[in-house]
């Protein structure tokens, strides 16, 4: 599990994984379960379910959010269909609640419809940051839990926050690199740190990402894993940001893992000062 | 009687079930409903107790099933 050896700017071990030169990384786990992949995905936006699957397939995700809405009777071919084909596990979430008692009975139909009960917990404040509600957050994740569900909270990037969900029973944390869908990356890192630092559960970087590089941070920081939906579904090709945020989670990792280097002010040769000639 | 389903108003027999709501509604029966949920007055009713449970004048019955998000 993560944080419990956190001195910044250490490998975490997390997972079990080993820093030493090419030892093998373990997998993501959450709530005792192992997650295939560090990249977990978001259907939202896609401009179709063709697009969509081959985006799916080049992220190599195996856990993937779907929202709950009412059934459209003249609808064809569902998220669900995708997901089923690809194998891909299927993580509902409570987008578009504000209040804690609609996001609870989001996610039972959800547990009712889908036969999970994994949730993605998001309770908003208002449709224009769409930022997390603090308050009717930690209300909803504890119901939730008490009723058996394995929570996985979007919040804000607030340590004391993130500190309250785990104790509330949380399975993992969630906080956002910025709004959803402005691809503004992460703007405060170093909140993301502390949080990795406290925390005892997964915590995932969930929300803002535009491009690769904010993946690769996400993971250089030491979250355990990203989220992400927007970046992907409506990037120019979808398939290849899909990719390149597959790779960048894969290198985020390794760099966190591999340790590395200290900052420093001044320049410091990597060539020997012995032996110059003259 | 006249029932709320998902924010529409439908005629229904007296005693409908929430099953045969559901299956008139979507037009998915048995095994077709697979990722479907209902909720009663805002309360779930589980798929094991759709056949069972009847709808009352004015009641709001709301059919989910997942879509893209998130």
């Amino acid at each position: 599990m993560n944080g419990t050896d956190g001195a910044p700017g250490t490998a975490h071990g997390t997972g079990g994984a080993g820093s030493a030169d090419g030892a093998a990384d373990g997998p993501l786990v959450i709530a005792g379960e192992e997650v295939g992949s560090r990249l977990i995905m978001g259907t939202g936006g896609a401009p179709s379910m063709s697009v969509l699957r081959a985006a799916l397939t080049a992220s190599g995700t195996a856990l993937t959010t779907v929202a709950m809405r009412r059934v459209d009777p003249s609808a064809r071919g569902s998220v669900l269909d995708v997901l089923r084909e690809c194998g891909i596990r299927v993580l509902p979430n409570t987008a578009g609640c504000f209040t804690a008692g609609e996001a609870v009975l989001t996610a039972k139909l959800a547990r009712e419809a889908l036969g999970t009960d994994w949730v993605k917990l998001e309770v908003i404040a208002d449709e224009h940051t769409l930022l997390p509600d603090p308050i009717e957050l930690v209300e909803a994740a504890e119901q939730l839990v008490d009723d058996g569900f394995t929570v996985l909270p979007y919040t804000n990037d607030d340590p004391v926050l993130a500190r309250r969900l785990e104790q509330a029973g949380c399975a993992a944390v969630m906080p956002l690199g910025s709004p959803i869908g402005s691809g503004l990356g992460i703007r405060n890192p170093h909140n993301i740190e502390l949080i990795v630092e406290r925390a005892g559960v997964p915590v995932i970087l969930d929300a803002g990402l535009g491009t690769a590089s904010d993946a690769a941070l996400a993971m250089e920081l030491g979250c355990d894993a990203v989220l992400l939906a927007t970046a992907v579904t409506r990037a120019q090709s979808p398939a290849r940001m899909a990719a390149a945020m597959r790779h960048a989670v894969e290198a985020g990792r390794l760099a966190r893992l591999a340790g590395r280097i200290p900052r420093r002010k001044y320049a410091q040769a990597s060539s020997p000062w012995e032996g110059l000639s003259g | 009687m006249k029932i709320i389903i998902n924010g529409e108003a439908r005629e229904v027999p007296a005693g409908t079930s929430v099953a045969a709501a559901v299956s008139g509604y979507t037009g998915r029966s048995g095994p077709a409903e697979a990722g479907l949920a209902a909720a009663l007055n805002d309360e779930v009713v589980r798929r094991s107790q759709w056949e069972a449970t009847t709808l009352k004048e004015a009641d709001r019955l709301e059919v989910l099933t997942a879509v893209q998000g998130g």
